[in-house]
């Protein structure tokens, strides 16, 4: 879905957003209530500038407009490979995007996320999985790596990883293996306003994706480790 | 006398840098290898897995303070992020906020996201960068030592940026996206991944601490460590150790600035010298003190 026919179907009542090099920014209305929107769009690979762009937007939405809820619109390949953004140290300006959506959050903005299209490893720790909760369409790709690349690090022949990619949770791209792992809050199909709207509405209660994972069925581990250190036992719950 | 494979950071295994760097028999171990926690994923692929899932997590003394610490083990399988491994840097992170030691150490060696286990390493990345910054916002400094032979890359290269402070030694590499992948993705004339000297000058410890990526650039030696993760720890007693708007303003300043004054430099040596250091042949050259010396007048971002 390109991203004009999203945010219409978002915001009813009326949004301006803009798009700059592929970066998004703008206001939809809500309720009568205003939403930050900010994210990426056409798959860009997220450089330093693009890093940067969404940022500013959102310095600037917690600057001057406190408690504005923001939401991200994601559709990344994933950080851009080349030379020139390594050398200028891409790892921290990511960061800088991520530590900029924690503030919003601790500075009481609730963050909502939507996967509208593709979510890729590095563009999306910092962006998506930075948010209260993350939605997705259920046509939306999210995953670390394309499999040739999977199969030249791992060692893994392709062709044993095309065939996991079908239906284990691990490797296939779908949103309903991230939903399984509480990697992703909801998938959302029908009236996308009005499950924007129930979002927004949402308490955040801090980071809860591994116990989703395990109530889930997704990630039978995650929340069972934090679980035996944070209270100081030496053996997992059963 | 101490041989240089005894106190060398960078030969040191994880467990090995948590008996020297801390205080003598002070690691006490949360869910220690005899817990037998192992990855779930791994069999799958008949890949081998490791009793600690490749880091050991728990509570130490450093010179006296109490910290809390992770050592990733880059022998096993580079250091990278699986479930299980994630899950314990964010247990430790959260008893640390229960607990309030001095500070958070973390000993990170890593390839990041281990594609392995590829969608639940990615979330599990994106839990340790959230539990970093709510140990920041317990006003707990997070300190992160870089100066392992797998170099911290990846998700993690990002959660590297998102503590207080990075002490690396000029063995050291920081960066998001290894020269292997980008020459494969973009090719060789885009980054050459064999030319070692340039992959050094892209991502090596003296490259970024010119850049103010790192706080403290150190030789690769044990000692050195943990004298400089001892000075970052008192130093992060003077200026808030949370996120704050000014702090984000300032960096989001110093990152706009370098974009616009070297977004068009294709060499790392170009950018030094555009900086202010006059002989950047020199530097790849230089023991870690003199480096220090000479370029901390000219270096970006002293914070």
């Amino acid at each position: 879905m390109d991203w004009q026919t999203l945010t219409a179907a978002l915001f009813p009542q009326g949004a301006v957003i803009t798009e700059t090099h592929q970066v998004l920014t703008g206001e939809g209305t809500v309720d009568g209530g205003t939403v930050a929107v900010v994210g990426t769009t056409g798959h860009v690979p997220i450089g330093v500038e693009t890093a940067l762009a969404q940022a500013r937007f959102i310095l600037q939405t917690v600057r001057e407009h406190p408690g504005r809820p923001i939401l991200i619109l994601v559709d990344t390949q994933g950080q851009r490979l080349r030379h020139r953004d390594e050398m200028l140290g891409i790892n921290g300006y990511m960061a800088h995007l991520g530590k900029c959506v924690e503030l919003a959050r601790r500075s009481g903005h609730r963050i909502v996320a939507l996967v509208y299209d593709q979510a890729l490893s590095g563009g999306f720790i910092t962006s998506g999985l930075m948010a209260d909760a993350c939605y997705a369409l259920p046509e939306a790709t999210i995953r670390v790596m394309g499999l040739p690349a999977m199969a030249r690090i791992t060692k893994v022949p392709e062709e044993r990883l095309t065939e996991l990619a079908v239906d284990n949770p691990v490797f296939a791209p779908g949103p309903e293996n991230y939903l399984r792992m509480g990697g992703i809050e909801e998938i959302w199909r029908g009236d996308l306003a009005a499950a924007l709207v129930q979002a927004l509405q949402r308490a955040s209660d801090g980071d809860v994706r591994s116990a989703l994972g395990l109530a889930r069925g997704g990630r039978g581990l995650a929340q069972r480790v934090v679980d035996a250190i944070v209270t100081g036992r030496d053996a997992l719950s059963p | 006398m101490i041989s240089y494979l005894e106190s060398s950071y960078l030969e040191a295994t994880a467990r090995e840098r948590l008996q020297r760097l801390f205080d003598p028999g002070s690691f006490q171990e949360f869910l220690p290898p005899s817990a037998r926690v192992v990855s779930p994923h791994l069999g799958q692929l008949n890949a081998p897995v490791a009793f600690d899932d490749g880091v050991a997590v728990g509570r130490a003394q450093l010179a006296g303070r109490t910290v809390f610490v992770a050592a990733q083990e880059g022998g096993f399988m580079g250091g990278a992020v699986g479930e299980v491994h994630g899950a314990k840097l964010v247990g430790m992170l959260r008893r640390a906020i229960d607990e309030a030691p001095d500070a958070v150490l973390l000993l990170l060696e890593t390839g990041g996201v281990r594609l392995h286990e590829a969608n639940a390493g990615l979330i599990a990345v994106s839990e340790v960068m959230r539990a970093v910054l709510d140990v920041r916002a317990a006003g707990i400094p997070v300190i992160a030592l870089v100066g392992g032979a797998n170099g911290c890359f990846g998700g993690m290269g990002i959660v590297a940026r998102c503590t207080n402070a990075i002490v690396m030694s000029e063995e050291g590499r920081l960066a998001m996206s290894g020269p292997e992948v980008i020459e494969t993705a973009s090719g060789v004339e885009e980054f050459d991944a064999r030319d070692r000297a340039l992959v050094w000058r892209t991502t090596g410890g003296k490259h970024r601490y010119l850049l103010g990526d790192a706080q403290a650039l150190v030789a690769d030696s044990i000692d050195a460590f943990r004298a400089a993760a001892l000075a970052q720890i008192d130093a992060a007693s003077s200026r808030p150790v949370a996120l704050t708007l000014a702090a984000l303003e300032a960096e989001h300043a110093l990152l706009t600035d370098r974009y616009e004054r070297f977004g068009h430099v294709r060499e790392p040596m170009e950018l030094w010298r555009a900086i202010g250091v006059t002989d950047p042949e020199a530097l790849p050259l230089m023991e870690a003190d003199v480096f220090v010396e000479r370029v901390d007048a000219v270096r970006l971002g002293a914070r």
